[in-house]
Order: structure tokens, then sequence, then C-alpha cells
């Protein structure tokens, strides 16, 4: 392998062509078509998988989603029948008006305490900052299953340190599983999970501000505070929009927590706790398998509008 | 090789990054990269204020640790964040691994079965993916980019039921291809390689490489693929956590304990706690929750150069 081989007879591929202008027309004609396969090769591993376990599934619940198994009959072309059974069904809307609770309220307070902590760990007055970013971030790592079990136990009136508080407090003021704090509960346990995986996210974005930035600003007498609102915010917009968009996402599909704690809370926590928890249960206590993959579209639908939503908001701000 | 050997010593001199490098070059003098220099005083109040945090993080952590070193009766007598007399931290690790015939160590073999194959699956795939999308052209190129960034904002549980459902249909629930398959896709992390890729591998070494006349997996595997490592490092982390923690799926798709991961498993020590013939083993649903979460805590720990640089590569596209 030397360098004596010239360009024309190895032939340059079409990736080059294209982004170095003004190469020879003779050139780009057959190598273009070599560069099709090339990069197409790399991609179609990847391809062929995402086909099989993204887009087979959405079809298919699509699918499901339009029949219903029936007794006389068999499986039966329902058209959106199951949809309107759907919107006319309490238990489905009872789950979504708990997330979208949940959302409004968990989502603010856990981006909030991850802004405050990604400004606080960038503004270089803390002591050992790099303890801090790694022990904010480490419960992301803890699976969501030990998350819920640790704070399931800590919560618990058997040996939690709910229980220690009340006896020394000789009270039942704690009471993370009664039927008004169960939200709040798991609210935390979220917020617990994740809050160091946003901070991450702005705080990475933090890192990339150009210092010429801060250098004007301390030219023109900007205190940090000024430095804040002046430029890391504005800075932050996009990862705000990207962390908000999948806390959004996050929510909608809450499942693993609230079934977990369901086996410390049966009674509080029903099977139609969440419009995902519905969708599980119909599928296998129910067997209703086209019910099930109906709750599963409407859910994907409203998910991707919301962040569809978010996201136009978010840029359209950034142009201002 | 010497176009190349040209190509890539410039490239490590510049720092693999354009713009910052060649600014600070140009002023002649040394300045940190990325780091505020409005230098103010560390304030120790301020740190104080924010530890509160850090104890908000690692409270449950700790009462994890303390607690696994109790015996059962003692979880109920003794203060949660403090040791009881008894410190048996080392028997319960032994009764976990070995209860019921050692079903915990099977787990964390199935576990480690789903995260090599799974999670290295997905990071191979989306690393060559990711670097196609960034290096080449082809027809059909912003569609595949458009629909894998949608398939972010579709969560894998949304998509795990009518997984199932298609699964059942071709016979595959109930084996480690149930939880493997679907393992192997991370939208995120091809995105993350697709951004990375653009700046850190630069076009004008791939051309060297050509004119070399080596071919386009060859330059791939030999050299794109160590411009990547913080990247692919990143992605290999992240699908990791996703997969060692997966839930949701597993729970789903597996009825046979023998399949099951530690997630499951330790879920279901828990639940056997409630019922008809409840028998609750606390302490080792604890203790086994803590030997699951040590290893993932190392390899984070260890490993945290790596993805911090490659998530503040990925950043700079937002």
């Amino acid at each position: 392998m030397t360098t004596t081989s010239t360009p024309a007879a190895t032939g340059r591929p079409a990736s080059t062509a294209a982004s170095s202008p003004k190469s020879p027309a003779r050139g780009i004609r057959r190598p273009r078509q070599r560069s099709e396969w090339k990069g197409l090769a790399f991609v179609a591993p990847f391809l062929v998988v995402f086909l099989l376990v993204f887009i087979a599934p959405v079809v298919y619940s699509i699918y499901l989603s339009l029949y219903r198994e029936q007794l006389v009959g068999g499986n039966a072309f329902v058209g959106f029948e199951n949809y309107l059974a759907l919107f006319g069904d309490a238990q489905f809307w009872e789950g979504f008006g708990r997330v979208t609770l949940f959302l409004l309220v968990q989502v603010p307070v856990m981006l909030g305490l991850a802004l405050v902590a990604a400004l606080a760990i960038d503004s270089a007055r803390l002591h050992a900052t790099g303890f801090f970013r790694i022990a904010i971030f480490l419960p992301y790592a803890v699976p969501a299953v030990v998350a819920v079990l640790m704070w399931g136990f800590i919560y618990g009136d058997n040996f939690g340190l709910a229980a220690n508080i009340n006896d020394w407090l000789g009270s039942t003021i704690i009471t993370p599983f009664a039927r008004e704090w169960i939200l709040v509960s798991i609210g935390n346990i979220v917020t617990w999970e994740f809050v160091g995986y946003n901070m991450l996210i702005f705080y990475s974005a933090l890192k990339v501000i150009p210092t010429d930035l801060y250098e004007a600003a301390e030219l023109d007498g900007a205190g940090p505070m000024r430095v804040v609102t002046g430029i890391k915010l504005p800075a932050l917009r996009g990862a705000i929009v990207i962390a908000t968009i999948f806390s959004i996402i996050g929510s909608f599909q809450l499942f693993n927590e609230p079934n977990i704690l369901r086996t410390l809370a049966p009674n509080i926590i029903t099977t139609y706790f969440t419009p995902n928890m519905y969708a599980y249960n119909l599928s296998f206590a129910g067997q209703q398998y086209n019910a099930s993959a109906t709750v599963a579209i409407v859910m994907g639908v409203f998910t991707a509008v919301i962040a569809y939503v978010v996201q136009l908001r978010g840029s359209r701000k950034e142009e201002r | 090789m010497s176009t190349l050997t040209e190509v890539m010593t410039t490239t490590d001199a510049a720092g693999g990054r354009g713009a910052s490098g060649t600014r600070s070059r140009r002023r002649g003098a040394y300045r940190p990269k990325y780091s505020s220099p409005l230098r103010p005083r560390k304030s120790v109040a301020f740190t104080l204020l924010m530890g509160i945090f850090v104890i908000y993080s690692l409270v449950p952590l700790v009462w994890l640790l303390i607690n696994a070193t109790k015996t059962q009766a003692g979880l109920f007598s003794s203060f949660g964040l403090w040791f009881d007399d008894d410190f048996v931290l080392f028997q319960n690790i032994w009764e976990t691994l070995t209860y019921k015939d050692g079903i915990f160590l099977r787990w964390f073999g199935n576990t480690l079965l789903y995260v090599v194959v799974g999670a290295g699956g997905a990071t191979l795939l989306a690393t060559l993916a990711g670097y196609g999308l960034a290096k080449f052209r082809f027809t059909g190129r912003k569609a595949v980019f458009a629909v894998v960034l949608g398939a972010i904002a579709v969560p894998g549980t949304a998509l795990a039921v009518p997984t199932f459902l298609m699964f059942s249909q071709l016979g595959l629930t109930n084996t480690p291809w149930a939880i493997i398959i679907p393992s192997l896709i991370s939208p995120f992390g091809l995105y993350l390689i697709w951004v990375y890729a653009v700046d850190s591998v630069p076009t004008e070494l791939l051309e060297a490489a050509r004119m070399d006349g080596a071919g386009e997996f060859r330059t791939f595997f030999t050299i794109s693929i160590r411009l990547l490592a913080p990247g692919i490092v990143t992605v290999l982390l992240f699908t990791v956590v996703a997969t060692w923690n997966n839930y949701f799926l597993p729970l789903i798709m597996l009825s046979d304990p023998t399949w099951y991961p530690l997630t499951v498993g330790l879920n279901q020590w828990s639940a056997q706690a409630t019922g008809v013939a409840a028998q609750p083993i606390y302490n080792l649903v604890i203790t086994g929750s803590l030997l699951t979460i040590v290893p993932i805590v190392v390899a984070f720990l260890g490993l945290q150069r790596f993805w911090q640089s490659g998530l503040s590569a990925g950043s700079v596209k937002q």
C-alpha cells in the first residue's frame, strides 16, 4: 500500500465529491453508485433490526386496534370501534388524568432541580465539583426495580425510615402509601432516578458555551446572576426542550414505579393506575389484545403530538 | 501511508475538534477550552447548601448498604440509617447466592448474557449506522434519519405489548431472543454517534485512506473506530444501563424464572412477602439489590472520563 495509486485509479467516492466542490464531472457518476451501496451497507444491519422491533410492532398494533376477537365469527374488522370504546372508558381517562397531573407537577420540579444543580456545578463556586456531579448522577445507574424496592422499604411502616420518623414523633404523620400521598411518593422516586441524568444534559450544554462570551460579559461588568440569565439560560434552551420532551414521554409511559409499588399498596394502586399499566393488564390479565393495542396507539399519538408541540414552541423562541 | 499519517497527526494536534482549538492556538496562550473564565472564589456555604442534593441522592443507597448488613429480625428492630448489633453482610451475600439452588447466580448470568449480546450488539449497530449516515451520501439517507429521530420519541414500553404479541406469534417468547432482539436497537445511540462522527472523523482523513487504496470497512475498523472511541464508550454505557436495568420487556416476555434477569427476579422475591403463602425474605431482597447495582455503579465510576467527554460532544449540535 503506497500513495502511488492515483485518485483516478481508485475512483473518488461520492461523499468526497459531494463535500469537496469542483471535482471533475467525469469522476462522479460511477463512484456515486459505489458509495451508495457502501453507505447503505453500514446502515443496513441497524435498519433490518429496526424494521423488526420498531416498525413491525407499530404496524401490527394498528392492525390489532382495527379488529376485534368476537365470540361468533372470530377475528373481525370493526373500524374505529375499539377507539370509540376506549374514549368512552372511564378507567382509561382516570389513568390518563393521573399521568397528566403527574407530568404537570413532577416534570417541572425535576427539571428545575436539575437546572439548579447544573448551574451550581458549572458556577465553579463549589468545592469538589467532580464529586457533586457523579454523586447526583449515580441514581441514574440504579435499576428502576432496585430504586422502587429501596424507596418502597424506606416508605414502609415495617422497618422504613418513615416508620422510624413516625415512632420518633409518636405519630402517624408520614404515610407515603396513603391514597392522597401515593402520587407524590412515586414522583419522588422518579425525580430521584432522573434528576442527575437531566443535570448532566444541562451541564454538557453549559460546558460548550464559548469562553469569549464570558470574557465579553466580564468586560461589560456583568455579575454572576446576569451571566446566568443573559448567557447560560439562553444557551440551555435546546437542552431544556430535549429534556422536557424526554420527561413528557417518560411520564406518559409511567409503568415500572407504580407496578412495582403495587405489591406494597395493592388497594391504592389499581390495575388501571396509568394508561401503560392498563394496557399491560388488558393484555396479560384480560387477554384483550385489541383493546390493549388501542391504548398503546392512542398514547403513542398523544405523546408524539405533545412532544412535537413542545419542540415547535422551543424552536420558535429560539428564533426570536 | 504518508498522506494518512500526516492528516492523523494534524487532527491529533488540533484536539479533534475544530473551532476552539484553532482559537486558542491563534492567541498563542494556553486557555482552558470550556471553563468559565470568571474564576469566582469557592464558597463553603454554597457547597453545604448544594450538599442537600448529594444527601438526597446518596441516602437511599447508604440505607441499602447499611441494611444489607442486618438480619431479617434486625431490620425490624433497629434504626434504618445505622447498623444493628449483628453484622451479617457476608452471611446475607452467601444466603442470597445460594438461595433456591443459586437462582440468583443464574439470573446474574442471564443479565450478563442480555447485556453483552444486547448492549454490545446495539452499540455495534448504532456505531456502524451512525457512521454510515454521517460520512456517506446515499438515496434515502434523510428518510432513514428522520424515521430514526422520530423513534427516539417512542419509548420501549409503548412498543413492548405489540412486540410481545408479535413475538408470541413467532414463537420467540420465553427465550433469550425475546430480550436480546429488541435490545439491539438504540435510536439515541445512533444519534449520538452520528453527531460525534461528523466532527471527530475528518473527511480528509477518509479521502487519504481511500487514496491509499484502503477499503471502506478496513478504514472504519482500523482508523475511524479509534477516533469514535469516546462516543462509542458513551453509547455502550447507556445501552448497558438500559439492558442491565430492563424490567418491563423481560417481565412480559418471560414466564420461566430460569431466563429471568436480576430485575424481574428481585421483584419476584419481593412479591414473595405478600399474598397467601407469604415467605418474606427481606434481607435477601436488600442484599440482592445491593449486588445488582454494584457492577453497574463500578462501570460508571470507572469509565466516567469517557462518557463525560462523549456526552459533551453530543450536545454541541443541539
